[in-house]
């Protein structure tokens, strides 16, 4: 009744190839994105900022970042941890090294610091492809923790080899450190969040996104129709590496305020932006949001349901989280094996026809 | 039939918990799941039971009743930033994590919300500093003791010298396992022994490559700072390379019955640091079987009772009473805020009587806290395993560690903290 597309008529090509197509989806999302600037940040408190929001923008950044590799590019990485560290080290030598920069310019920075690392990581893709890539990123992983743990001069020769993230504002709103409010720490990643989310969209329907995708598709196909092989595979690696990198120093400096490097950017973290990119759907900007929403949000969901509602000893919650995340994720991959967000479209697709479907 | 009486007996603990009205709130930042839950059951159960017992036993501290506010972290620091997020706003008084990581995740969070936290023997060394760390308390001792007392207690077995000998460090590769090794690096220039660092990686279950190295390299006194299961593997692999046990020296974390047991007879002679005594021979135990574990009101099923990580827990819980106490004393008013919590702990004394008040007398050293010093003094004793009798016991009294290296190395590290963080420096 109310999604359908009758009555609107496109007149044009860019019309007719908006991120947007029907009305009512536009209109939610301005909905969706007035309701995160003007509403969220009035009401939020540390705790829907600290555990709720914080780590479901930060993840969904860093579920982009792989799916522009992994869903767009079809080159498997295990590596993400270890590039979100890079994040997170390039952000704090940067913080302390010049204590007056912007933490704007800190984050973009170790974005592109990334970057460079995610493209040497990514050099063997150009002779290496499937499992054999993931093993090579794996090497990634297990490299780069061991780097940041070997070399003191990461962790500015602390004691234990932590790094705690310092003050640092922008303008006059502290952003990083303790005293900052939450509303202006979510206010700093759902800019980022939004900002980075349009790039990609926008980034995967241009000439960059297809060529990524015709490589994905068939590589040996994409460079007889003249799709150059190393500039796609490179550029999705640094691109997909800016992003996980930017998503690494959110982590660290915005979100957690100080990590241990085996704890916080373990193969653990890898696994898990996977499964957020495989749950929400491979190759969707949609799907990396999904994604995120269920391995971040859900747990949190279940552990204030069980524990706050019924009343049950925190272990047996504990335990039964692991049960009923493990058991949606596999019915929500026999039920739709391309995850959440083909779900999505496809209650789209019968939204349309409601109530008269054919 | 099974399931209706789950949810029916769900609703009833909605009903139990929710009239309970108690004012003292302190939050239990535990882990029973996950890879460390073996070490983290016994020191919860009693740091929870302990609660109950002045509840039930003392009618609370100073007369108000203390609630238990339960978080499973399993010893991850983003779910710990989550229990922390979510406990603070229900009055929490004090946190106490049991976790290396999460301590220094919480250490400026808290000092920003003003929330006081007690890591007894882990977290932050430097945090013993209190004029840089005001809300941050580490008594009675540190990583950095227990570095400098298994380093003393070596020389003592090799008649007073290092000079020329080679001590190994196993440790958790991690802040946790990191942090004493600077400590040893001094020492180890001071007393002229060879440092071997072996790190061994999360979750410790593969250590075939280090102890392959130990056996090689021969090493006189293997050190250990473990966690979890790595302490039991780590002794399993000992053993199998014939070791001699009594030159191997893990932390206080590293000497619990958990990590013992599984190598059998193997394991007799291992030896660990201890802030506190083995053993359940103390009356506390008694009231705690009458008053908490035979009416059914233990935090677990009880079999915990005794064992050195429950009375790890007991202690840090004993530790937080005994500083709402003071913080009573000072303030005169029963019911504490997290301020007056931290002004508690600052003046805290740990005293023979007031340790054989709550039953434990000679459990523990001795130790005054105050506003320069957050970490008591430092003392440890070692304690052997006796696997044909399944017990610990001392075999030195309580050592304290030398002042003389690990002071410089704290004011170093925490004025590197300070400068990082614009803090001036307090009690002057």
């Amino acid at each position: 009744m109310l999604y359908r597309e009758v009555g609107e008529f496109k007149t044009s090509y860019s019309e007719d190839s908006q991120t947007f197509p029907i009305r009512f989806d536009k209109y939610r999302y301005f909905f969706v994105l007035i309701v995160g600037l003007l509403f969220v940040p009035f009401v939020i408190n540390d705790y829907w900022a600290g555990a709720v929001l914080l780590p479901f923008l930060i993840y969904s950044i860093a579920a982009i970042g792989l799916n522009i590799l992994t869903g767009y590019c079809g080159q498997v990485s295990l590596g993400t941890g270890g590039f979100m560290a890079v994040g997170a080290y390039a952000s704090y030598k940067l913080m302390t090294a010049f204590p007056d920069l912007n933490i704007l310019f800190i984050i973009i920075i170790s974005g592109f610091v990334t970057a460079i690392v995610g493209t040497l990581f990514g050099l063997p893709s150009l002779r290496i492809k499937g499992f054999y890539l993931a093993v090579a990123t794996l090497a990634a992983q297990f490299f780069l923790i061991w780097l940041f743990n070997k070399v003191g001069w990461f962790y500015n020769y602390s004691a234990s080899g932590m790094i705690t993230s310092p003050s640092r504002s922008l303008g006059t709103f502290l952003i990083t450190g303790p005293d900052a409010t939450p509303a202006a720490q979510y206010l700093f990643c759902f800019l980022f969040v939004f900002l980075l989310a349009w790039v990609a969209r926008n980034l995967t329907r241009g000439k960059i996104g297809r060529s990524w995708m015709a490589i994905r598709d068939m590589d040996i196909a994409a460079e007889i129709i003249g799709v150059n092989p190393l500039v796609a595979k490179l550029s999705a690696f640094a691109i997909s590496s800016f992003y996980v990198g930017v998503a690494g120093a959110l982590f660290f400096s915005v979100y957690l305020g100080a990590v241990e490097v085996t704890e916080a950017f373990s193969i653990q973290k890898s696994f898990i932006v996977l499964f957020m990119v495989i749950i929400g759907g491979l190759g969707s900007i949609f799907g990396s949001f999904a994604g995120a929403a269920f391995m971040v949000l859900l747990p949190v969901a279940l552990k204030n349901l069980l524990v706050l509602q019924f009343g049950w000893p925190v272990d047996i919650a504990a335990h039964l989280e692991f049960i009923i995340i493990g058991g949606l994720i596999v019915f929500f991959l026999i039920v739709e094996p391309h995850g959440l967000a083909q779900l999505w479209n496809l209650l789209k697709q019968k939204l349309r026809l409601w109530p008269f479907p054919y | 039939m099974t399931y209706r009486k789950m949810i029916l007996s769900a609703i009833a603990g909605m009903f139990l918990v929710s009239p309970v009205f108690a004012e003292l709130v302190f939050p239990s930042l535990s882990y029973r799941t996950g890879p460390y839950g073996p070490n983290g059951i016994p020191f919860a159960d009693g740091y929870e039971d302990y609660f109950t017992l002045v509840n039930q036993r003392d009618g609370g501290i100073g007369g108000e009743k203390v609630r238990v506010v339960k978080c499973e972290t399993a010893y991850n620091t983003e779910k710990g930033v989550e229990c922390y997020e979510s406990t603070k706003g229900e009055g929490a008084l004090l946190y106490q994590p049991l976790s290396t990581g999460i301590t220094y995740q919480l250490i400026p969070k808290a000092s920003a919300d003003n929330i006081p936290v007690l890591s007894s023997g882990y977290g932050r060394t430097s945090a013993k500093n209190g004029k840089i760390f005001k809300w941050i308390f580490n008594f009675p001792g540190t990583y950095w003791d227990a570095a400098s007392i298994a380093t003393k207690h070596a020389m003592e077995m090799s008649g007073g010298s290092l000079d020329g000998k080679k001590i190994a460090l196993v440790y958790h590769n991690s802040g946790y396992g990191k942090e004493p090794i600077r400590t040893l690096e001094e020492l180890s220039k001071k007393h002229k022994f060879e440092l071997m660092l072996l790190p061994v990686d999360h979750p410790g279950q593969e250590q075939k490559s280090q102890w392959l190295q130990i056996r090689r390299e021969r090493p006189d006194y293997i050190f250990m700072w473990g966690w979890g299961v790595m302490n039991s593997v780590a002794i399993q692999e000992a053993a199998n390379i014939r070791f001699p046990m009594e030159n191997f020296i893990g932390v206080w974390w590293s000497g619990s019955e958990n990590d013992v047991i599984p190598a059998g007879d193997a394991a007799h002679g291992y030896k660990s640091l201890a802030m506190h005594a083995p053993g359940d021979d103390f009356p506390v135990y008694d009231d705690m079987r009458k008053f908490v574990i035979d009416k059914g009101l233990g935090a677990g099923d009880g079999s915990n009772v005794g064992t050195v990580l429950y009375s790890r827990g007991m202690y840090a819980a004993i530790l937080a009473v005994e500083g709402a106490k003071s913080a009573q004393a000072i303030h005169g008013v029963s019911k504490i805020t997290p301020t007056m919590m931290r002004d508690g702990l600052e003046a805290l004394e740990i005293t023979e009587e007031k340790l054989a008040s709550v039953g434990l007398a000679g459990f523990a050293p001795t130790f005054k806290a105050s506003c320069e010093n957050h970490g008591g003094v430092g003392a440890a004793a070692i304690q052997q395993w006796d696997a044909k009798k399944g017990t610990w016991s001392f075999i030195t009294d309580y050592m304290t560690s030398d002042k003389s290296v690990i002071q410089p190395l704290i004011d170093a590290d925490s004025a590197q903290f300070a400068a990082e963080n614009n803090i001036k420096e307090r009690c002057n």
